[in-house]
């Protein structure tokens, strides 16, 4: 299909383009350019876990921050605890986030509809208030990190092209992983799950236990963003969980096209662009983000991936 | 003992807030079924509305009906231009564009009162403290706002048992198909159910002033609350946002005096310093988590649809 | 004597005051074809729901294949062979004919708890699921997108998903509801056919429809079953008559 064929150029243009994001500010000489596309990146990935579950799972978390909390502060607690490997800093942030996500899906998943938005909005609330009641992790004014993770000479996170890709291999993966993911058996289930989960228990299908392992994959996904985060700033806070950060993680899935893989990549790259420039001009960005969000519902939400190659690319409910 | 009758008064307070919130909300999800997140900007609107309007006039008698008037009207225009537009999308739509709007009020009220909170005077006929229980004297202030709140539930409460009105409004929240078979004009019973709400919301928020500080972003945790509390509740349910707004509050404000204290009792101090606080952050979630375990539906929920 | 295939025994679901099944009791014999038919409002809906495990009675007991299936949720009763189809159609609009089947196949195909391979081009899915739909006459529809098939179609597609997941007794739920005279025979043969390789328990409110196909019919009134026999001893039964008659007349 023509519609297939172009979205995967696009992917491997996009991707082929952040790749080059390095030479490019090096050309420049422009090394801020590497920082801000680094945390493109990591949010690109936060945004690209969330697409997971409500563009195909129809789950509307908003909440999803709150992995990227947990998988932060746990990295800052393991480097508060003179914890230097990287790969298990990531290994504790994955774990950690695995086990709230399996909590919060337990009771939210048991609803639907604005019962589950508010419940996983309430649920990352809580998580966001413990990390600011304890004071022994920073409390409001957050915590500072010692060093970068080590994962031995090979990979010095020092230096920030390193760290840059080292990002961008994680994205690479994960887009892989999503691509495979979402036209599996599990995927199929999952889709079936969004339009009509009473048709899927007819089928035979226990649909409870997918949505919470699809729920589960993309907190874990999401809390790796987190610990991405977290190496890269060298510094944790609770303000990384409040929760209109969940509404610009689901901001940036929308404006890059629901369920389109690279869409959500694409939406973090213009949102967190638009932000950097217009925080430059105003410091009432968010005033303009409203109205430019609100325009955007009432014409009907189309992604950019719409725009791309002049297809609708909306999310069919019910 | 005279401390925990306080505290458990400033529970009451919080609880008659939470549920002058929730009401609204509730409201709005059973008759409309929208998720309102921009429910704590109308709240943030009545605060900063009032607190100016006393900086400049220092007459709370028009103070008062300014904040009320500004949540009410800002309500109306916003139901009108957006959510009309809103009522038949999905969830999803209507979250973003409340979330929007959240965004865009939170500046708003920047760009036209400044960055720095204000802090809101007391009334002085509210300003000192009332002995109702002898030895412990309580702010007459707090006591005011729960004089109110309770009186205005106790009007909430008579106009939908006994109204015509009111009939309409519970058979909407229950079955909307019912509410036009009653002859309702469906268009018009929205926007006053959402006006309705936006005016308890400014008033829980012209109240909230003195008690908090007024501050862009001030509605949001109050909203994130009020949800906890109609989820509890169960959705479209005044009666079981009543109750929970009360039990959140008091909980909630129990948690924080007294957790630290109850934990120091079996744990080491240092250990009862951290978990004591930690917990009490946490408890109105957990009871949230416990309810929906058992009931997802929340303690009150509406019939089938 | 084998036990009947599926048995309801006393179910009763109460609502408040309402009583929307009062003491139901009905077996389906294997191998036959069993009718349930009853006017608006008699809880055929209600009965479905209790059978397929979206209810759960407040007295009584449903038994299947020899077992106790009274509290199983609805997903577990498919995966006994237990295959209901819904009265609205509630066919996957947004994935392909083959695919809504190959998900049906899929559902009784192992776990899927599968994150690699794309469905799609999953042979052990997809050869069954384009067989199915031959014997149905849908084949050259398969790569359509299951929105675009006309009503008729759309309702074939639903028992092609119901005869995909392997099941032992068909639950079918008026799947002549709201069609033209024309689909409505093309069901009717199809049900004919069926009707020799499976055990099906058929709902339906239109009664001329069924005398043809039943070879026993339950007539459902008030939330009680008033008559229980072939079809030359339902048309004779004064109170079905009475009961039922007297509502088409009505309607």
């Amino acid at each position: 299909m023509a519609a297939n064929r172009n979205r995967r150029l696009i992917m491997w243009l996009g991707m082929a383009a952040l790749a080059l994001v390095p030479p490019v500010s090096l050309a420049l000489s422009q090394p801020y350019y590497v920082d801000l596309f680094t945390r493109i990146l990591i949010f690109s990935i936060a945004a690209l876990s969330l697409d997971l579950i409500i563009s195909y799972g129809g789950m509307l978390s908003f909440g999803h921050a709150v992995y990227l909390g947990v998988g932060a502060y746990a990295v800052g607690i393991a480097d508060a605890y003179g914890i230097d490997s990287g790969l298990f800093q990531l290994l504790v942030a994955a774990a950690a986030t695995a086990a709230i996500a399996t909590f919060i899906g337990l009771v939210s998943l048991r609803t639907s509809g604005v019962h589950f938005i508010m419940i996983t909005l309430a649920f990352s609330q809580m998580i966001y208030f413990l990390s600011i009641s304890v004071n022994k992790f920073g409390g409001e004014d957050g915590m500072t990190l010692n060093q970068r993770g080590q994962f031995g000479s090979l990979i010095p996170l020092d230096n920030a092209n390193v760290l840059y890709y080292f990002v961008f291999a994680f994205l690479a993966l994960f887009l892989w992983i999503q691509s495979h993911l979402v036209r599996s058996r599990f995927g199929m289930v999952i889709r079936g799950a969004r339009t009509n989960p009473r048709r899927m228990a007819a089928l035979g299908f226990p649909v409870f236990r997918y949505q919470l392992g699809a729920f589960v994959i993309s907190g874990v996904m999401c809390g790796v963003a987190g610990a991405l985060l977290a190496e890269q700033a060298l510094f944790v806070s609770p303000a990384i969980m409040q929760w209109s950060r969940s509404g610009e993680i689901m901001v940036m899935v929308i404006m890059g096209g629901m369920g389109t893989l690279f869409g959500p990549i694409l939406g973090a790259v213009a949102y967190l662009v638009l932000e950097d420039v217009l925080t430059g001009l105003t410091q009432y960005w968010g005033f303009f983000l409203g109205i430019i969000l609100v325009a955007i519902i009432l014409m009907g939400r189309q992604g950019i991936m719409s725009l791309v190659y002049g297809l609708r690319w909306k999310s069919s409910h019910g | 003992m005279l401390l925990l009758l306080v505290q458990a008064f400033n529970g009451l307070q919080f609880g008659v807030m939470l549920f002058l919130m929730a009401a609204g909300l509730t409201l709005v999800f059973g008759i409309m079924n929208v998720v309102n997140l921009a429910h704590g900007s109308l709240y943030m609107v009545g605060a900063y509305v009032c607190a100016e309007t006393y900086v400049a006039t220092h007459s709370f008698l028009l103070a008062i009906p300014a904040g009320l008037l500004a949540a009410l009207a800002t309500g109306v225009i916003i139901e009108i231009g957006i959510f009309r537009a809103l009522y038949t999308r999905d969830h999803l739509d209507q979250v973003l564009a409340t979330f929007g709007l959240t965004l865009m009020f939170n500046d708003l009220v920047r760009i036209i009162w400044g960055s720095d909170a204000i802090y809101a005077t007391v009334p002085k006929f509210l300003a000192g403290q009332v002995v109702i229980i002898p030895g412990a004297p309580y702010p007459a202030y707090r006591l005011a706002i729960i004089v109110v709140g309770l009186a205005v539930a106790a009007l909430l409460y008579l106009i939908i048992a006994r109204t015509r009105y009111g009939m309409i409004i519970r058979a909407g929240a229950s079955n909307r198909v019912m509410a036009g078979a009653l002859g309702a004009n469906i268009v018009v019973l929205y926007t006053v159910v959402f006006a309705l709400g936006a005016l308890l919301a400014g008033l829980a928020g012209l109240m909230a002033g003195p008690i908090f500080t007024v501050a862009s972003g001030m509605g949001d945790s109050i909203l994130i609350l009020a949800f906890v509390v109609i989820v509890i509740g169960g959705i479209g349910s005044i009666r079981g946002a009543f109750i929970a707004a009360l039990a959140v509050g008091f909980i909630d404000t129990m948690g924080r005096a007294y957790l630290r204290p109850l934990f120091g009792l079996f744990l080491p101090s240092t250990a009862a310093d951290n978990a004591g606080p930690a917990v009490a952050s946490m408890l109105i979630y957990i009871v949230m988590a416990a309810v929906l375990f058992f009931r997802p539906q929340g303690l009150f929920p509406p019939r089938m649809r | 004597m084998a036990e009947p295939l599926l048995i309801a025994d006393q179910l009763t679901k109460r609502y408040g005051g309402l009583t929307a099944l009062d003491g139901v009791s009905l077996a389906v014999e294997a191998g036959g074809l069993h009718a349930v038919i009853g006017p608006n409002g008699a809880g055929k809906t209600t009965l479905v729901a209790h059978f397929a495990g979206e209810l759960i009675p407040n007295s009584g007991s449903i038994r299947f294949a020899g077992e106790d299936i009274t509290e199983l949720p609805a997903y577990a009763r498919a995966a006994r062979g237990l295959s209901r189809s819904f009265q609205v159609t509630s066919i996957f609009g947004d994935l392909s004919v083959a695919d809504n089947v190959s998900l049906a196949i899929q559902a009784h195909a192992g776990h899927s708890f599968r994150f690699w391979r794309a469905a799609e081009e999953d042979e052990v899915l997809r050869a069954p699921a384009l067989q199915i739909l031959a014997d149905l006459g849908l084949a050259d529809r398969a790569q359509e997108s299951a929105a675009n098939l006309a009503h008729g179609e759309k309702r074939v597609l639903e028992v092609a998903m119901v005869l995909a997941s392997r099941p032992r007794l068909l639950l079918l739920d008026e799947p002549m509801a709201g069609m033209d005279p024309g689909d409505a025979v093309r069901i009717v043969k199809l049900l004919a056919e069926l009707k020799r390789r499976y055990t099906i328990l058929l709902i339906e409110h239109d009664m001329d429809a069924v005398f043809g196909l039943a070879d026993r019919i339950s007539v459902l009134v008030y939330g009680q079953v008033i008559a229980t026999g072939t079809a030359a001893e339902i048309k004779g039964n004064e109170e079905v008559r009475r009961a039922y008659l007297g509502d088409e007349e009505v309607a």
